[in-house]
């Protein structure tokens, strides 16, 4: 009797709930790989979820949860969301893509959108940004600014994107300074401090006066600040925290106008399936202010740049380019096409060292 | 005055009590840690002991605690084996990683083929992978005497760089357009663990039960079972009695070790699907807390393994619905472990209130 009693309170509870919730509001979900705390990747997009809960106030409710693994996992609080009622629910990390499209399946009638995948469907969209834009400009830094012409780069894992990020700046580097050197160091890991402060140290010791990382941490700048006269640049947030020595610059992953305009699209019924790379143009890769560390007219080299770049009339991959082996990649003037940058499993001329795999 | 007295032998009612008691004290503390983090503790506690069972979506949640919950079971009875005899194998992690590599090896060697001995070829693959692997921490404290816990955690770190090199190198999806991860098993029918998907079940479940049974035979039935309890509690009068600790180190090891395997497989080619970078959610680690939690016993470490998948379960709801930080929620299956080894103390002795004798 008693527990019969219990199970109507809470059924009942639970009817008001959702009743409560039923009223308009749009529900959106967000999946993440990291903590809401860890500086970088997942931070970001938690500041890209604040935002469409600013913006929209309480025509909106989202729901996160945090460091969920890329696996069933991931399947299950996807699931989770779309039973309690998420309208759009954002998946932020590639190893949710078979996941996304499973949970799709089921769900018709959620929305979902996948970072940096390539796996649509009729209600899965994918979204990623073009930050080999931001690659550029920092390779443009990076070239004026090293003074033994030794350039550290801690890479994470060889896939198209991280090697997309080495090219880009590699090529803006020589541009600047043709002696530029390149030191790369894979860490196979997206966030782990100590691992990313040794290959940090251990670049410093080969002579590297620059380091440039795409793994999430700020542990690199910690090493370059212990090290002196060494510059960093901030990976996905603006760890501005170590400005104006040694994070000269940074690039800044900036989701939040993507978010409302997804979310925007749910309310007003004209979500589509959309494929969307954008970069420094349309605000999806910010650089983050250049310090006073670097000099006057490399800064404004560097922004010049970067204005190029916004308005598409520069492409940061432009011919003539060969590959590392020496075949001709681009000629004078062509530019690359997306489907090949999507895939890039290739050096470009210059740089030393194979991509492990 | 509290004192405290060696219990002349362990107290059989604590024994079956003490995990209980961990679990009500665990609930009052993180309902503490809870309301200090401005939630209502009532609700945070029922959201994630009573909602994946019977809220309105429990018909979703309940197969998820099998699907969550089999990994653990499978590799905790491998574990307790060892444990019980005092071997100790901290590197399930890495067998179970290992395990998965070699059996959706075999499975995507022989893509796009069909027939039904590919599966079965599978799981014997992954569970000589997982032994394999145990086999050089056993062997080299057979051989050298070296540390097991030592070497089999560190043998976790090389088992995770062989993972990411796999995923993106020998096991890549060749139609993955370059990224990291192998193809999805779950769309190659042959090397498929499903049985039915939105039952919670597959072969792995099926294992998870066949191994508890099979442990409680060993254990309570069989000469070897004999053994290793009489390893555990009386090293000396084992030896006396005949016991060969090489040969059981190997044995221990070895079968934790393919049992670890054998959850490696049946999750890459079900729940997970494929090899990738990030493959391992540490059910190795979190199985030595099932182990101890369920007192090594097998019917114990099955409710413990139901216990545990029902907080991570629980848990991911209470985030999404209640806002609460996944540290919490770690924090809190933490102190399970934390609270049951705290009370562990009453099994073996006994509180005496009063001063005995004053000087």
């Amino acid at each position: 009797m008693k527990r019969r009693t219990l199970l109507a309170t809470a059924a009942m509870a639970m009817g008001l709930a959702t009743a409560g919730i039923a009223e308009d509001k749009t529900k959106v979900g967000f999946v993440y790989v990291g903590p809401v705390g860890d500086g970088g990747w997942t931070y970001e997009h938690n500041n890209g979820r604040l935002a469409v809960e600013e913006k929209f106030g309480d025509k909106v409710e989202t729901v996160f949860v945090e460091s969920v693994p890329e696996g069933p996992d991931a399947e299950r609080v996807m699931t989770q969301m779309a039973l309690e009622g998420a309208d759009l629910i954002f998946t932020t990390s590639f190893g949710y893509m078979d996941q996304t499209i499973n949970v799709a399946k089921k769900f018709p009638n959620v929305k979902f959108e996948h970072a940096t995948g390539y796996k649509t469907a009729p209600n899965v969209s994918v979204y990623s940004a073009r930050f080999y834009e931001g690659r550029a400009v920092q390779g443009t830094i990076a070239g004026r600014m090293t003074k033994s012409n030794v350039i550290g780069y801690i890479a994470s894992f060889p896939i198209p994107e991280v090697i997309r990020g080495i090219n880009s700046a590699y090529i803006h580097a020589k541009k600047v300074n043709p002696d530029v050197q390149f030191k790369i160091v894979w860490a196979y890991t997206w966030f782990d401090p100590a691992k990313e402060a040794d290959a940090a140290k251990a670049l410093i010791e080969q002579g590297a006066d620059v380091i440039l990382q795409h793994t999430d941490s700020t542990a690199p700048q910690a090493a370059a600040q212990a090290a002196g006269n060494v510059i960093t640049f901030g990976q996905a947030s603006d760890m501005s925290e170590y400005a104006p020595m040694p994070r000269v610059s940074s690039i800044i992953d900036n989701w939040a106008p993507y978010y409302i305009e997804r979310t925007q699209a749910v309310m007003d019924g004209t979500w589509e399936t959309v494929n969307t790379w954008n970069g420094i143009g349309k605000g999806m890769v910010g650089i983050g202010e250049i310090s006073d560390a670097v000099p006057a007219e490399v800064k404004a080299e560097a922004l010049a740049l970067k204005d190029a770049l916004g308005s598409g009339e520069y492409h940061a991959f432009t011919g003539p380019l060969n590959k590392q082996d020496g075949t001709p990649w681009l000629a004078e003037g062509e530019v690359a096409d997306d489907g090949t940058l999507a895939g890039m499993n290739f050096y470009v001329e210059g740089i030393e060292g194979t991509i492990p795999n | 005055m509290l004192k405290l007295e060696k219990r002349p032998q362990p107290s059989q009612f604590w024994t079956y009590l003490t995990p209980l008691l961990a679990v009500a004290l665990t609930m009052i503390a993180g309902g503490v840690l809870f309301a200090f983090l401005g939630k209502d503790p009532i609700v945070a506690i029922k959201t994630i002991f009573w909602d994946p069972l019977f809220s309105e979506f429990a018909f979703y949640y309940r197969p998820q605690l099998l699907v969550k919950g089999a990994p653990l079971v499978l590799i905790a009875i491998g574990l307790s084996l060892g444990f019980r005899a005092g071997i100790w194998n901290i590197g399930a992690e890495g067998q179970y990683i290992i395990g998965a590599i070699t059996g959706a090896g075999v499975g995507l060697a022989f893509y796009p083929m069909e027939a039904w001995y590919i599966f079965p070829l599978m799981v014997i693959a992954g569970a000589l992978g997982g032994w394999a692997w145990s086999m050089i921490p056993a062997l080299l404290k057979v051989k050298f005497g070296t540390n097991e816990i030592l070497v089999s955690l560190m043998l976790v770190y090389v088992a995770e760089q062989l993972l990411a090199s796999m995923s993106l190198g020998l096991l890549k999806n060749p139609e993955g357009f370059g990224f990291p991860g192998s193809r999805n098993l779950n769309d190659y029918a042959s090397a498929n663990s499903w049985i039915h998907q939105n039952a919670g079940m597959h072969w792995g479940v099926v294992a998870a039960f066949i191994a508890v049974i099979f442990a409680y035979v060993l254990l309570n039935r069989h000469m070897l079972g004999f053994q290793i309890r009489l390893t555990g509690e009386a090293p000396r009068a084992a030896r006396f009695a005949g016991v060969n600790p090489n040969r059981l180190i190997l044995i221990c090891l070895g079968t934790s070790g393919a049992l670890a395997g054998m959850a490696g497989l049946f999750e890459v080619s079900g729940p997970s699907g494929q090899i990738s970078i990030d493959f391992n959610a540490g059910y190795g680690f979190t199985a030595i807390i099932v182990a101890f939690l369920g007192r090594l016993n097998p019917i114990g470490i099955l409710l413990a393994g139901a216990l545990m998948a029902l907080t991570y379960i629980g848990g991911d709801i209470a985030q999404s619905k209640l806002g609460l930080p996944s540290a919490a929620i770690q924090l809190f299956q933490g102190m399970l472990l934390f609270f049951l080894l705290a009370v562990d103390m009453l099994t073996n002795f006994r509180i005496r209130l009063g001063q005995k004798e004053v000087a």
